[in-house]
């Protein structure tokens, strides 16, 4: 059975700037950092420039999710009623502790022993694993990323790419230790056979198991249908072969029709991974109908809230948009130099910079909210174009109304108000400070070090000034 | 309160600034009556002998293989030589849909053809799309109970038949052509619709691509043109 030292409880986003200083250093991670770029974010450019209607397509996107939440307790009541319809379950959860429990208890009615998982980030955010291991039933993550992080005790890095920042050896190394049964000297130099090895190891953990655990994509009002995506097709085998099927959703999961969710799907791929489409796209409605060979005798549905209506009603609604294509992690400067850990919860990169402070209070994340650096690629990717940098920028506000911010930057920022407010005092002072600088960078055009700004010199190079300030340029251009 | 009603009347008055909520249930019970267009890629508005080659082209970009044959009669003949290509053995777990009904497949008694479920010792599935959209090469299947999920999902290779007629341009015309012929209720939507672009792949160990870690290794689409 896999160890379970799941970090997910104990979220360490309030050392933020601690745990950006440790991943910064980490060699194995910057390398590993390195993969998304050529990765993802090349293939999402391929994927967007040959389907010309896609920028179209992330306004209908858009328009969909913005009305969906607009209407938002009449398309989940209209949801509930078509999937009791059906012959499936609904269960609300206002936390994570309730979830917990409603999980548990179908379980317990389930005489499950193990549960199958398809990847969920509900899951993570609700601590699921643990609630279930304590209380003796076994959880098994089935998406290869998940069951490694599982193996090695740690949170995903990414949310659609769980294991991004483990390298190969890594993984044959939990492989090693937890797969004590097979041939200690066999090979697991390839990375087609550790794929042979994982498939093998889970099949019998997806036959013998009790019940199925999924996220869901999407949950469709019309027909009461939940939607996974996957490449791996896990999440068809968690949810079609043990007797009970769990989907987890949260409240801004639903969506009007099919040909909504058919125009989310059009971008959803195309922006995570660069795919035209998932390998395996699947739209469920209820149990096991009468003369079905196979499937789930029962199907439930747990919808959590977990401090989203606080986001709907405190002005940040545009978050639940995301459809959680991790695009804007993809993209995000910060996130490919720090990963996904160091945001110290479940959803790293822009998207959880701003979920974050939401879901958990902003007392326990209010460094999220500056670990960006505004450059505006987040929003510029976005498939449902959530404008992340002013959702940031509000945060910061919160951050700064409410003295939640470091002594450091608020000492900062009032000095610079006294010189920004007298033009003359500036002048005075970044005058000859620029022609300074300039002249130390003389010909490279940047400087390597500079005493006073060690915080950004030792690990970047810092632009040289041209000579002159913006006030001496204004001048001269008048004349 | 209900966690329930507690959520409903979060969100109820988070929106009510914006109207009430029985203006919101009709607007929403409205829209899903009447639904606005879609706006579907012009990409595979194309003629239907191209939307085939378009099929074609997707599913083997994503590392699908595809075959074409006249009737169902040379069926048999191109599911037993796809299957010796691969070193597999000439077994096929399948759907007991009706088109394959229509097969002879006594004519080839080397191929075995058991139908049901698939168990974990079956290796090759042998399915009937629904349909196959040629905007991205995804094939459409439904559970029934002549078509048993696990088949889609469980063996390692995947074989799957499509009648020329059912491939279409986009995924839109497939929702439509469920409607007309299970009906409109909500209920009448099968228990699964599977979209199957390409084999089973993950990118998870150093976003390398590999086939075939959970679902089937192998996906081999064969063609009917008069089926």
């Amino acid at each position: 059975m896999p160890q379970s030292v799941n970090p997910m409880v104990e979220a360490t986003s309030i050392q933020f700037k601690s745990n950006v200083k440790k991943a910064l250093v980490d060699e194995q991670l910057q390398k590993a950092l390195g993969n998304i770029k050529i990765g993802f974010v090349l293939n999402r450019k391929i994927a967007s420039e040959r389907l010309e209607e896609f920028e179209a397509l992330r306004d209908r996107a858009r328009d969909i999710k913005t009305h969906t939440i607009a209407h938002l307790d009449a398309y989940l009541e209209i949801y509930q009623q078509n999937v009791e319809a059906s012959g499936g379950h609904v269960h609300w959860a206002q936390d994570d502790t309730e979830a917990r429990e409603i999980i548990l208890s179908i379980c317990q009615s389930a005489d499950a022993k193990t549960v199958t998982k398809g990847k969920s980030m509900i899951g993570e955010e609700i601590a699921i694993n643990e609630h279930l291991e304590e209380n003796g039933v076994e959880p098994i993550e089935t998406d290869l990323g998940e069951y490694i992080i599982q193996l090695r005790g740690e949170a995903p890095s990414h949310i659609i790419a769980p294991a991004c920042h483990v390298s190969k050896d890594q993984v044959a190394d939990a492989f090693r230790e937890t797969h004590t049964d097979l041939p200690e000297g066999r090979s697991l130099e390839e990375p087609d056979e550790l794929l042979a090895e994982a498939r093998a190891m889970l099949r019998d953990k997806f036959i013998n198991a009790d019940v199925g655990i999924t996220g869901a994509n999407f949950l469709i009002a019309e027909t009461g249908t939940s939607v996974i995506v996957t490449n791996e097709g896990n999440g068809d085998l968690t949810q079609t072969l043990p007797k009970v099927h769990i989907a987890l959703a949260s409240i801004e999961k639903v969506v009007p029709t099919l040909e909504d969710t058919t125009t989310l799907l059009r971008v959803l791929a195309r922006s995570a991974t660069g795919q035209e489409m998932s390998s395996y796209t699947t739209f469920s409605t209820g149990p096991r109908r009468a003369a079905d060979l196979d499937g789930p005798a029962e199907y439930h549905v747990v919808i959590l809230d977990n401090g989203r209506t606080d986001l709907l009603a405190g002005n940040f609604s545009e978050m639940l948009r995301c459809i959680r294509c991790g695009a804007c992690l993809n993209h995000c400067p910060v996130y490919n130099s720090i990963g996904g850990h160091a945001y110290g919860w479940v959803y790293p990169g822009p998207m959880g910079a701003v979920l974050t402070p939401g879901l958990m209070g902003l007392d326990e994340a209010a460094d999220l909210p500056q670990a960006s650096t505004l450059c505006g690629k987040c929003e510029e990717v976005c498939p449902v174009r959530i404008p992340l940098p002013s959702l940031l920028r509000r945060w910061r506000d919160q951050v700064y109304a409410r003295d939640l911010g470091d002594w450091q930057t608020k000492w900062a920022l009032k000095w610079w108000a006294v010189f920004a407010k007298r033009p003359a005092l500036y002048h005075f002072f970044a005058g000859p400070k620029m022609r300074m600088l300039a002249s130390w960078a003389k010909k490279q055009g940047h400087l390597k070090s500079i005493p006073s700004l060690k915080g950004w010199t030792n690990s970047r190079n810092f632009p040289a000034p041209q000579g002159k300030t913006f006030q001496q340029m204004w001048k001269e251009q008048k004349k | 309160m209900s966690a329930r009603e507690s959520i409903l009347n979060k969100i109820g008055s988070a929106l009510d600034n914006a109207g009430d909520k029985t203006a919101r249930a009709a607007t929403a019970a409205a829209r899903i009556q009447t639904p606005p267009k879609n706006l579907i890629p012009a990409r595979a508005r194309v003629a239907p002998e191209d939307q085939v080659q378009m099929f074609r082209d997707w599913a083997e970009e994503v590392s699908a293989t595809t075959d074409r044959v006249e009737t169902l009669d040379d069926l048999p003949a191109a599911l037993a030589g796809y299957l010796s290509s691969q070193n597999l053995p000439s077994e096929v777990k399948s759907s007991d849909d009706p088109i394959l009904g229509h097969v002879d497949w006594a004519q080839l008694p080397t191929l075995t053809r058991k139908t049901g479920i698939a168990e974990e010792t079956d290796t090759v599935g042998l399915a009937v799309a629904f349909a196959g959209i040629a905007e991205t090469g995804t094939l459409v299947l439904h559970a029934a109970p002549e078509n048993p999920t696990t088949l889609n999902f469980l063996p390692e290779t995947h074989v799957v038949v499509l009648p020329r007629s059912r491939v279409t341009g986009d995924y839109e015309a497939t929702w439509n052509r469920l409607r007309n012929e299970l009906g409109t209720a909500p209920s009448n939507l099968p228990r699964v619709v599977n979209w199957i672009t390409g084999p089973s792949r993950t990118g998870d160990i150093e976003q390398k691509i590999q086939l075939g870690i959970h679902g089937p290794r192998r996906l081999h689409i064969i063609i009917v043109d008069e089926a």
